[in-house]
């Protein structure tokens, strides 16, 4: 027990080799792909995949530990899985996040998998991903009429206790990777996603389940691709799922219902608990970026902040470099706190959702502040500056938007149940 | 490693000043305010926790050793109690702990142990100055060598316990640069005036105006000995303190405003049903431990010798203070009309909140 802000030596080492990854192979490219949205960076994903292949990283939750060795005498070292997802996902998002979003390796829905699945379903959906192939899955969440406010989910999955299969009709949108997790490519190994439906729709919540469904299932559709503000590297697709029959095996979970326990939608939240500080990373990543560019600039035209002057004695540019870097710092040692603790298997839906919060303000204030900052530099599509700040609103979007984590937290401190706090 | 649990000794000592802010100094400190002066016992009993005793070491009269990231967590939790009273208690460290940072052996060995060893006494340090432009980095105090002496000329503000002192570090400029001196009780040309400052809060903080009138002190009075000291290591355990305690008064005023809405009925609900007012409350804690992590890992780094250490802690007491603004000015917000009245303690917690801005130098850990 002690109190410590060293960062830990692995860590240290994967960040120096990232920051080569960042330079060379997305802020390169960083413009083209966003010019021609949809384009899919080939050679980062190549280059990924056979990285993480090497080291075992990959999806959103870190892999379970290893069991080799065991060194009895050696100091047993604590868990660091979560702090080096953070700090891996700070670095490529600081190079691009919309290509850090098509990072293969399963993202959402492997994290998914990983909070809900039995170890036999870890088994049969993960093992993919440390193929020969780069791979995709993705979690679908969010309907037309179902974004925060997830319990008015309204896919269904029915048990077809003929052939024991579940039957699932619904539409999903804004998939993030749903194009490459469902539609077949030459380069890619096969993906999946996890489906969030209800098995009974008079229990609510407690009905909710997630069930992973292959791709090349018959039924399953993409039917768009959404055109965005920003992260436009990044396919957001919509799912069309018309009578879609899945193995039984393939439910998260409980196949059935025990009323009142909302363990099934708590199971999908739980989800979120781990993964929220892990996107909100992403977003100081690309504040970081806009930040460390108005000071190149600043640098660059002569202007020098004065740290440690009394507030009234700075001129105004520096009061707003200085706030900014008081919020890009406390935001991140917010989530650095929270994966700390869930490496340390410490409850930490507070932390979470507030590092979240903070981090989706932080993201968006120092973003819209650095290009008004910056003048015509940082509303010219001459520099990164511009596109950093449409790709940043999306870190106050997705995940939990800032609203809905403000109100996790404000349950939190008050103590109040969703019924008691709306 | 990363880690954010207090060690075993610091936690034994958290418990201890926990108690003592909620069971001491909070009861006290509405009285105090409205009456001016904190009873003596209260004092005494913060000063026999011995967070001061415990961060000097045995050679010096102390029983451990120095850690800014002890002296924040402290801090927070003893201004969670109630702001005057801790830099009351605290007002010794002023004297003791530039000394301990940036004095000579001599002078650590000469001046240290007769503060620690006895009951509180008021030591005390003077560094702020009456002026809108005040820089402790540009002082308008001088100091000026005058055969084996140095001659202080000018004038102190906000010094707190200046009238009864034993003795006082002043801060003045040495060719432009900050150093600190010794000055003894009784020297010539030293004036305290005799009516205490009167500031937005802190009413129960006796602080003075010091008038510096050709004060000569011997040469081995300069802080650090005959060639000084760097203040950057001062300026920052300054800092450091003030942030903590800005984040200790922002947890009382956060955690009373909650606890009201959680009792407060509106419309046939609590007030703290309503988004309007649980929203505030989220960002509130959501800042309180922005701040806290920002005050933490500077001290951290303070204790480790980091190189961006003094800019880190320029950033958490500058972040900190415009936090404890915001969430006391929300505290008071949310209990409405109530707030404003001078019976319920958020709107001290308020005008404290703001002191954080301007209060450098009357906290050091």
């Amino acid at each position: 027990m002690t109190i410590e802000f060293e960062i830990p030596k692995p860590i240290a080492q994967q960040q120096y080799v990232l920051k080569t990854v960042a330079d060379n192979m997305m802020r390169s490219v960083s413009r083209e792909m966003d010019e021609n949205e949809h384009a899919v960076p080939y050679s980062y994903i190549e280059f990924m995949h056979a990285a993480m292949r090497a080291t075992g990283a990959g999806s959103l939750a870190p892999r379970t530990e290893m069991t080799k060795e065991v060194d009895p005498n050696k100091p047993k070292r604590p868990p660091i899985g979560y702090q080096m997802l953070a700090h891996m996902l700070e670095m490529l998002s600081w190079g691009d996040v919309g290509m850090y979003l098509v990072t293969p390796g399963g993202g959402l829905g492997a994290a998914a998998v990983e909070a809900a699945a039995t170890p036999e379903q870890k088994q049969k959906f993960l093992a993919r991903f440390g193929e020969e192939k780069p791979t995709f899955a993705a979690m679908c969440m969010t309907e037309s009429g179902a974004g925060s406010d997830t319990s008015a989910i309204k896919t269904a999955a029915v048990l077809d206790e003929k052939t024991n299969e579940w039957v699932i009709n619904g539409e999903k949108i804004f998939v993030t990777a749903g194009h490459k997790s469902m539609v077949h490519d030459e380069q890619f190994g096969k993906g999946f996603i996890v489906v969030w439906a209800s098995i009974d729709p008079s229990a609510g919540r407690a009905g909710m389940r997630g069930f992973v469904i292959e791709a090349g299932t018959p039924g399953v559709t993409v039917t768009k691709l959404e055109h965005k503000m920003g992260i436009r590297a990044s396919d957001t697709a919509a799912i069309s799922l018309v009578d879609v029959r899945v193995p039984f095996d393939h439910v998260l979970g409980s196949p059935t219902v025990e009323r009142e326990t909302e363990k099934g939608f708590k199971k999908a939240m739980a989800t979120f608990d781990a993964t929220r500080p892990l996107v909100a990373a992403t977003g100081i990543g690309v504040a970081r970026a806009a930040l460390e560019f108005v000071k190149e600039k600043l640098a660059e035209n002569g202007i020098e902040v004065r740290y440690g002057l009394p507030r009234n004695k700075l001129t105004n540019i520096e009061r707003e470099v200085i706030d900014m870097e008081i919020m890009l710092r406390s935001g991140w040692l917010m989530i650095i706190k929270a994966v700390w603790m869930a490496d340390n298997k410490k409850p930490n839906a507070l932390e979470s959702s507030m590092s979240k919060v903070k981090a989706g303000d932080v993201t968006t204030k120092v973003t819209q502040k650095a290009v008004e900052l910056m003048g015509p530099l940082g509303y010219s599509r001459e520099f990164l500056l511009e596109k950093w700040f449409r790709d940043a609103k999306i870190t106050d979007i997705y995940e939990g938007t800032g609203q809905i984590n403000r109100l996790v937290v404000a349950r939190q401190i008050l103590g109040y149940s969703g019924r008691e706090l709306r | 490693m990363y880690s954010f649990e207090p060690n075993e000794e610091q936690q034994m000592l958290l418990e201890a000043v926990g108690r003592y802010a909620e069971n001491d100094l909070r009861p006290a400190g509405h009285d105090a305010e409205e009456e001016g002066i904190l009873p003596e016992k209260v004092v005494s009993k913060g000063w026999e926790l011995g967070v001061l005793q415990a961060s000097v070491p045995e050679a010096y009269g102390g029983f451990g050793e120095r850690s800014a990231v002890t002296g924040v967590l402290a801090a927070e939790e003893m201004a969670f109690g109630d702001l005057a009273g801790t830099l009351a208690v605290m007002v010794p460290s002023l004297f003791v702990t530039p000394i301990l940072l940036v004095g000579s052996e001599e002078q650590k060995q000469e001046y240290i142990p007769p503060v620690i060893e006895m009951d509180w006494q008021p030591y005390t340090a003077a560094l702020i100055e009456y002026a809108l432009d005040f820089d402790p980095l540009e002082l308008k105090t001088t100091a000026k060598a005058e055969g084996d002496s140095y001659v202080l000329t000018g004038e102190k503000a906000f010094v707190p316990f200046a009238k009864d002192a034993e003795a006082m570090l002043v801060y003045a400029s040495l060719d432009g640069v900050t150093q600190g001196f010794i000055v003894p009780k009784t020297v010539a040309g030293l004036s305290v005036q005799e009516e205490a400052e009167k500031l937005m809060s802190l009413n129960a903080l006796p602080t003075y105006r010091v008038k510096l009138d050709g004060v000569k002190i011997p040469k081995a009075n300069r802080l650090g000995g005959e060639t000084g000291h760097d203040f950057q290591p001062v300026l920052a355990a300054m800092r450091v303190a003030l942030a903590a305690m800005a984040v200790g008064v922002a947890r009382a005023a956060f955690e009373y405003s909650r606890d009201y809405a959680k009792e407060r009925e509106v419309f046939g609900v609590k007030v703290a049903q309503k988004q309007a007012i649980a929203f505030m409350l989220a960002e509130m804690a959501t800042e309180i431990e922005a701040s806290r992590m920002l005050t933490w890992e500077a001290a951290w780094k303070l204790d480790v010798g980091k190189e961006d250490a003094y800019r880190d802690a320029y950033l958490a007491a500058t972040g900190a203070a415009d936090m404890a603004m915001m969430v006391t000015d929300r505290a008071v917000q949310i209990l409405g009309g109530y707030g404003y009245i001078r019976e319920y303690p958020v709107e001290m917690w308020m005008r404290n909140g703001r002191g954080f801005a301007t209060l450098i130098g009357l906290a050091i850990v």
